[in-house]
């Protein structure tokens, strides 16, 4: 109803209902607070206008009780407020275990989209009706704000870092994907799509089409390989294997550190997640991995943001198991 | 038979320039803040004339972006933040402590000239191509990407801020150390403690945000690693340093306004303000907890989930002070005896304006909730509310009530109810529709837009004419007042407070005799009727 009177923006998403009614929650709280102060003031107002230049008006200095009542129901309310936009917004922060994955690029001024198994698309997004999607977001240059209205959903890209959202949608169509943080000349235009599509179709979609070729080389027509083998020749090409091969003594083993903590130099520990993945990629003395000399080179400025997610990607594919996943699989040093 | 009074006691140019009464100083940021309103709210036009159409068709989106960036770097740091205090706050101050000047008179003009030379930074910055980071300098847009004059502009605000913290620390010992005799604290009038209160924010909170453009300069200029990732940086850290003076910075907006409205709101309904203590201690509250909130404007920037928690609850809690001040003001009301003029129209409507928006507050700090609005309009319709509807609400409320004491001419009374009640119409229509837009998911900042916002963006357009004509209105009548208007009165309003107590318009040293206090301010009410509830 609301939504076809255009008050609402369309409900696509399983938070988007309950955005709507913590929104509706907040109207009517107030609106209730306003009509009672605007009722207070203009029936004052009508009640105790001026009638002579010689009014004469009690000394009512103030009430305790009053005041207390007045600041008491208002924190209780408030409080309500924060605890039902707080349950919101945890659901909001923790992806289902089971989401679909994508990684998110902005940059001045497009949205680069690649899915695990290999599309790669701009402006637009094809996602499966009724499955959790997760989306692993950065930025190339400045901040952008990836801002999906349909969904209730927004959340900055960073440069420098990684950021997560996710989102199940509920009704299939095209839905605004806006950037909502400014970021330059064209930050109006940096406008895509949301497509929502039966799993059915959203299937053939991902295996079909002309996607855009993942790294040189690679296959130009249907779709590109998936991100972990691309990633797989990424770390073939830039080198990594010569000190991340089974049984080298130069680098870490990865297979199976994702998730798991490392012990690094400086007596700490920290868990292996995609922010740690990246940064050992882009500034590997940031923190070192206990047992290995300061070695390795930096790839800053060598690999795309893009190219860095489909190392993550590979890299997380190696299962826990030697041999299973390729050259790198083996027996290392990672702590557990 | 005119008497001598600060404005006729010397004459020429440099009498004014070189002045060290606080009256005259007043007088000079009056007329130099007047015309930085004016330039901001021509950008202001420009803007929503753009946004008639969603194609993006009147300027280029370079041009846009400019637009808005100008629009806001004026009206926050040249026109809001300076506005009530170096205006009404110099001009009154002394005056309602029973001082002859503020303690620091020298400081005083300095603090003008300081004010002055940052303009001119930012007028350069503005005329030499412009600026186009927004008024928030997001880095690593501002450091890194934008090709505009960030490093003038930054330096004009730095340079104005410290026009800030001086009037700040001027304000806070004159208060302490120049009241007349029997004038305790908790007889102070409300206005003075708001500024009190502000005071404090000024001289805390401005250094961090000096420093913090300082270092967008710095980076720009010489490539430290200070906010850009690529050179080792953090972005979200100028975030927190931002927001830590600019969340602070909208109650140095807000809270002289409200000192501004319980002063009206007594005058006019002839009544004392009911709750004194609470109205004045919640000015210090506010202060206090508007430092520890900066991170709600974080929510989405990556930061961990407990401190956007954190961040949230205080906001809550900031908000139980303010909510205690609009009650109380309609409680005053109560078995008044309540007068329309139009400052008292303007009183009214500045609690109007701020409860909406301050209840829109609320929902930008409820954390799932801000998630979908945050950047879009609604966000610009809830700061306009609080910025536009309360802080000028309150200015022009205050500036129309002491135009006697200031110009010795009363202003002529119909045009300027009329004036108020367009404003008020004219504000609501601006920025009501912008809650919608807000909500349906209009990203601000935008110079094209998707068609099915253009109905809410039309009205806006069309409010936003109307509201720059009531601002002309003002503008208008009085300078015709000037000239024209009747003679004022000492006391045209039989009002309390030491600012009446002198000649309309004053003399430079104020008071003949020093005047000695006995009660608390707000001696409006029959005090042998004595009722309590
Ligand atoms: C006729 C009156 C006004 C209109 C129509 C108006 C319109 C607008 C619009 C449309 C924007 C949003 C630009 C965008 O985000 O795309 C904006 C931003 C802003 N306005 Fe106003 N405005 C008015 C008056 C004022 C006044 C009087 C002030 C302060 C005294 C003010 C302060 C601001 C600020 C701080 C921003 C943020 C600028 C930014 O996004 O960088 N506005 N205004
Ligand atoms: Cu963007």
């Amino acid at each position: 109803m609301l939504e076809r009177l255009g008050l609402l923006p369309p409900q696509a998403s399983t938070v988007a209902l309950q955005t709507d009614m913590l929104y509706a929650f907040l109207v009517a709280i107030s609106v209730f607070f306003a009509v009672l102060i605007a009722v207070a003031v203009i029936a004052f107002s009508v009640m105790y206008r001026r009638r002579s230049e010689n009014d004469v008006t009690p000394y009512i200095h103030g009430s305790t009780a009053l005041e207390i009542a007045w600041s008491v129901i208002p924190l209780g309310v408030a409080m309500v407020m924060f605890g039902w936009g707080a349950h919101l917004f945890v659901t909001l922060k923790r992806p289902p275990d089971d989401a679909l994955q994508v990684n998110v690029v902005g940059k001045q001024w497009m949205w680069k989209i690649q899915h695990l198994e290999g599309r790669r698309e701009i402006n637009e997004l094809h996602v499966p009706l009724g499955r959790p999607v997760k989306l692993t977001l950065t930025s190339e240059d400045v901040i952008h704000s990836f801002y999906v209205p349909a969904f209730r959903i927004k959340q900055d890209a960073v440069p420098g870092r990684y950021t997560t959202a996710w989102f199940e949608a509920t009704r299939i169509g095209s839905y605004h994907l806006f950037c909502a943080e400014y970021c330059g000349t064209m930050h109006s235009g940096m406008i895509g799509k949301v497509i929502v599509m039966d799993p059915a179709d959203y299937q053939a979609w991902l295996t079909s089409g002309a996607a855009v070729p993942v790294a040189a080389g690679a296959a130009a027509d249907g779709a590109g390989p998936n991100l972990a083998a691309a990633g797989k020749d990424l770390f073939e090409q830039k080198g990594c294997l010569t000190c991340h091969q089974p049984g080298s003594v130069l680098g870490p083993q990865l297979a199976g550190i994702v998730g798991h903590s490392v012990e690094l130099q400086d007596g700490t520990t920290v868990t292996v997640d995609d922010d740690y993945l990246r940064e050992s990629i882009l500034t590997p003395a940031a923190k070192l991995v206990k047992g290995f000399a300061p070695v390795m080179p930096t790839f800053k400025g060598q690999l795309t943001e893009e190219q860095v997610m489909q190392l993550i990607a590979y890299i997380k594919s190696l299962g826990p198991s030697a041999g299973t996943a390729g050259a790198a699989a083996g027996t290392g040093k990672t702590g557990s | 038979m005119t008497s001598t009074n600060y404005i006729n006691a010397d004459y020429g140019i440099w009498s004014w320039l070189l002045t060290k009464d606080h009256k005259r100083i007043a007088i000079l940021y009056l007329v130099s803040i007047t015309a930085m309103f004016l330039l901001g709210g021509l950008f202001a036009l420009m803007i929503r004339l753009e946004l008639l159409t969603p194609a993006g068709d009147l300027v280029s989106a370079d041009t846009y972006n400019k637009l808005f960036t100008m629009h806001g770097i004026v009206m926050v740091f040249f026109f809001l933040i300076p506005s009530i205090p170096a205006v009404l706050g110099n001009f009154l101050i002394p005056m309602m402590i029973g001082a002859r000047d503020l303690a620091f008179p020298r400081l005083n003009l300095a603090s003008w000239y300081l004010f002055v030379v940052g303009a001119l930074f930012a007028l350069y910055a503005i005329f030499t191509g412009g600026v186009d980071t927004g008024w928030t300098f997001y880095t690593p847009y501002s450091t890194a990407a934008a090709h505009t004059n960030v490093i003038p502009a930054a330096l004009g605000i730095f340079i104005n801020g410290f026009s800030s913290i001086l009037t700040g620390l001027n304000f806070i010992v004159t208060i302490h150390r120049m009241r007349a005799p029997g004038l305790t604290w908790f007889r102070l009038p409300l206005f003075v403690w708001a500024h009190y209160a502000t005071s404090i924010i000024f001289i805390l909170g401005t250094p961090v945000i000096a420093i913090t453009i300082l270092l967008v300069a710095v980076e720009r200029a010489f490539h430290f690693g200070i906010f850009d990732p690529t050179l080792g940086g953090d972005p979200v850290l100028f975030q927190h340093l931002f927001w830590f003076y600019s969340h602070p910075a909208v109650y140095i907006m807000i809270l002289p306004s409200m000192g501004i409205v319980s002063e009206l709101i007594t005058c006019f309904s002839r009544k004392v303000i009911f709750g004194y203590g609470f109205v004045a201690v919640s000015s210090m509250a506010i202060a206090v907890l508007g430092f520890l909130v900066w991170g709600h404007h974080l929510f989405l920037s990556g930061q961990s989930v407990y401190a956007s928690l954190i961040f949230s609850v205080l906001s809550f809690l900031v908000a139980i002070p303010s909510a205690v001040k609009v009650f109380n003001w309609t409680a005053t009301l109560y078995r008044g005896s309540i007068e329309f003029a139009a400052p008292m129209i303007y009183a009214l409507g500045f609690i109007g304006l701020f409860t909406i928006g301050g209840l829109t507050g609320l929902f930008l700090a409820t954390l799932g909730f801000d998630v979908h609005v945050h950047d879009t309009y609604f966000v610009v319709a809830h700061f306009h509310y609080i910025m536009v509807g309360g802080a000028i609400m309150g200015y022009l409320g205050g500036i129309h009530y002491w135009w006697p004491k200031i110009s010795g001419r009363m202003y002529p009374e119909w045009p300027a109810r009329i004036g108020a009640a367009t404003i008020f119409v004219g504000f609501n229509l601006t920025f009501f529709p912008q809650f919608l837009a807000g909500y349906l998911g209009m990203p601000r900042r935008y110079h094209m837009y998707p068609p099915e916002f253009q109905v809410l963006n039309v009205m806006s357009t069309a409010g936003a004419t109307i509201l720059g004509v009531g601002y002309l209105l003002p503008l208008t009548y009085l300078l015709w007042s000037l000239r024209y208007g009747k003679v004022a009165p000492d006391n045209p309003w039989r009002a309390t407070g030491l600012e009446w107590q002198t000649p309309s318009p004053p003399p430079t040293e104020n008071f003949a005799t020093t005047p000695v206090v006995t009660e608390g301010a707000y001696a409006y009410s029959d005090m042998h009727e004595a009722e309590f509830i």
